[in-house]
């Protein structure tokens, strides 16, 4: 069958712009894949077509790119499956938010920097010593199962929303990392690690927009690992963020009333952060004069006592604070 | 069409007007909407970060109450509905489910699995058919041209939720084509408009409202539509935010589902309750020849 794929084609000597470039060619099209495509259209139409491959079976983690909208492996997206649901032109892109490099390869430097940045290695008490040499039990290698499966191929990089508008952030494949390291009982670093992550640019920063657990092709979900994280956080007392602070008035508002109260989430969030209170004011306002802001407390919903025993029992529950 | 109906903590809140319009609509098609009074907030994915058991046995005594009365759950926003299905997946487990049940003091709000969860928008288009709504509209929106806005908990992860494909969804210009306007096409209808960092991370929040918003504008919309009233709240009532951050002015009125609905039904803007909106949407009015 004769496919195309259009090709976003970029060379920093030569253009100004990334341009779209179509190539057709005959292939087999239930059985190849895009990165077969890919390597044929470099043998056999344009040999200075780059991008990176190496192990063919969604092991490497080389070859993610974003094809027809999906940031996804070229290796593990058949060509048939593509043209079956979105037509015989197959759109194949560079990943987002990493400097691109030439054509469909970016520079993945600021992705490495940032897993470094999470220390991914076990650690020691005062980051120097040894680390006890416990067998893992079968519980928690299945608690990390997830996170260790993952082949830093980018993917959740790629389509991550924080990232897309600040460029700091430390993203989702770094984090996953992170949650990777604290949650081995091994490890001897927690509080160091939880301080590091809940900083400016940290696990704080995650919209939870859910890209990076659609995109992985590995089903890692680094978001979970970020709400992990984000729990450990909590349970751990380091609430003076805005950002624990939302989680801990959220679960105070819903005891109280049942329900979620717009009117008392951002008071009770804020009382000790003054100038974000403040910022808030002008809208508070508007929402007035328009009946669209809900008193600061309500009268709490009629079955509360049932609601409030689930909080009463999981809080009792060991995993509440985990 | 006879529902049990989870409005969700916002159409009771900060966006009335969400629950207003649903009502006038579900009216004219004579949709049947038993309202949950007693249950609780689903969580809205930040609960679970306190406690994943709580926000999950919450939502199981939501669904027990639903299965109670014999009938799907239908929810009016994307967030509900997306933290929903999650949370039907993880009780499709038995053990799950049965440490979930245990937990809930209500004998009646026990839940038995397999419950049938559905959007507005999904049962606009699945339930009543596209063919009962084209036929109803008596307003034809044409020449409007509407930007729809997803929201990521109504697509994403595409495997609870088993309905959009979740980069190419389709569902909003289905409904927004049948009304007679004019889907746009932009990349920022699958995007996140920032809301659940609205306080904690305002600028990250704003950029990411304001790139949609841009996007949207500089593809010809005259207004968004967006199933989700968490994007309303960002998109609409911090969209001065989203300008300061973008240093331009954007201006676009943000709709929610039912009320495009209703207005194609020949709904009056004071019955849909726009007037309550933070951008105006007269602009939008007007083109549709609808005195404000």
């Amino acid at each position: 069958m004769r496919i195309t794929l259009s090709i976003r084609r970029f060379d920093p000597e030569r253009d100004h712009a990334p341009h779209e470039e179509a190539f057709r060619l005959d292939v087999a099209w239930r059985s190849t894949t895009v990165l077969d495509a890919l390597i044929r259209i470099r043998q056999e139409i344009d040999s200075t077509l780059a991008f990176r491959h190496s192990c063919r079976s969604a092991i490497c983690g080389s070859c993610s790119m974003i094809i027809n909208d999906r940031h996804t492996l070229a290796c593990k997206t058949l060509v048939g499956h593509e043209i079956e649901r979105h037509g015989p032109t197959i759109r194949v892109e560079p990943m987002r938010n990493l400097p691109p490099l030439k054509d469909l390869t970016v520079r993945m430097e600021p992705f490495w920097d940032k897993a470094r940045l999470v220390t991914p290695w076990l650690e020691s008490a005062d980051g120097a010593g040894t680390i006890p040499d416990a067998v893992l039990t079968k519980e928690t290698r299945s608690h990390l199962h997830n996170v260790d499966a993952c082949i830093m191929c980018g993917a959740c990089v790629s389509s991550c929303s924080s990232l897309a508008v600040s460029p700091g952030f430390l993203g989702p494949a770094a984090l996953a990392k992170a949650y990777r390291f604290l949650a081995d009982p091994r490890d001897r670093a927690r509080t160091r690690r939880l301080e590091a992550l809940t900083q400016a640019d940290g696990v704080w920063d995650c919209t939870r927009c859910n890209f990076c657990v659609e995109v992985c092709p590995k089903d890692v979900q680094p978001m979970e690992a970020i709400v992990r994280i984000r729990r450990a956080a909590i349970t751990d007392g380091m609430t003076d963020t805005i950002g624990a602070g939302h989680i801990t008035s959220f679960v105070d508002v819903v005891r109280h009333e049942g329900r979620l109260n717009e009117g008392r989430l951002p008071l009770q969030m804020l009382w000790r952060h003054p100038a974000a209170l403040l910022a808030q004011l002008p809208l508070a306002v508007k929402m007035l004069v328009r009946g669209k802001a809900p008193l600061p407390w309500h009268p709490p919903l009629p079955s509360i006592r049932a609601i409030r025993g689930l909080f009463g029992r999981w809080r009792r529950a060991s995993s509440w604070t985990n | 069409m006879r529902y049990a109906f989870f409005p969700g903590c916002v159409a009771q809140g900060a966006c009335p007007e969400l629950y207003q319009s649903t009502m006038v609509v579900a009216r004219h098609f004579g949709i049947e909407l038993v309202e949950l009074r007693q249950a609780s907030c689903c969580g809205a994915g930040v609960l679970k970060e306190a406690s994943p058991e709580l926000a999950l046995s919450l939502n199981a005594r939501t669904f027990g109450m639903a299965q109670r009365l014999g009938l799907p759950l239908l929810t009016i926003c994307g967030t509900c509905q997306g933290v929903m299905c999650s949370a039907r997946r993880e009780l499709e487990d038995a053990p799950r489910r049965d440490a979930m049940n245990a937990s809930i003091d209500e004998p009646e709000a026990r839940y038995q699995g397999g419950l049938e969860i559905k959007h507005l928008l999904w049962a606009m288009i699945e339930d009543l058919g596209v063919d009962r709504l084209k036929a109803a509209v008596v307003r034809p929106l044409s020449g409007l041209q509407v930007a729809p806005f997803y929201g990521c908990y109504i697509l994403r992860p595409s495997g609870d939720l088993d309905h959009d494909d979740p980069f190419h969804p389709e569902s909003l210009e289905t409904v927004i084509t049948a009304l007679g306007a004019t889907p746009i096409d932009y990349e920022g209808r699958i995007k996140c408009c920032g809301f659940p960092i609205l306080l904690e991370k305002a600028e990250i929040a704003a950029r990411l409202g304001g790139e949609n918003l841009v996007d949207a504008k500089t593809h010809g919309a005259d207004c968004l539509v967006t199933p989700c009233p968490l994007c309303h709240m960002s998109l609409d009532m911090y969209q001065r935010r989203a300008e300061q951050a973008m240093g331009r002015s954007i201006g676009l009125p943000i709709l929610h589902f039912p009320q495009l609905v209703g207005l194609a039904l020949g709904y009056s803007p004071k019955e849909l309750g726009l007037g309550r909106h933070l951008v105006p949407v007269k602009k939008v009015l007007q083109k549709i020849g609808v005195g404000g």
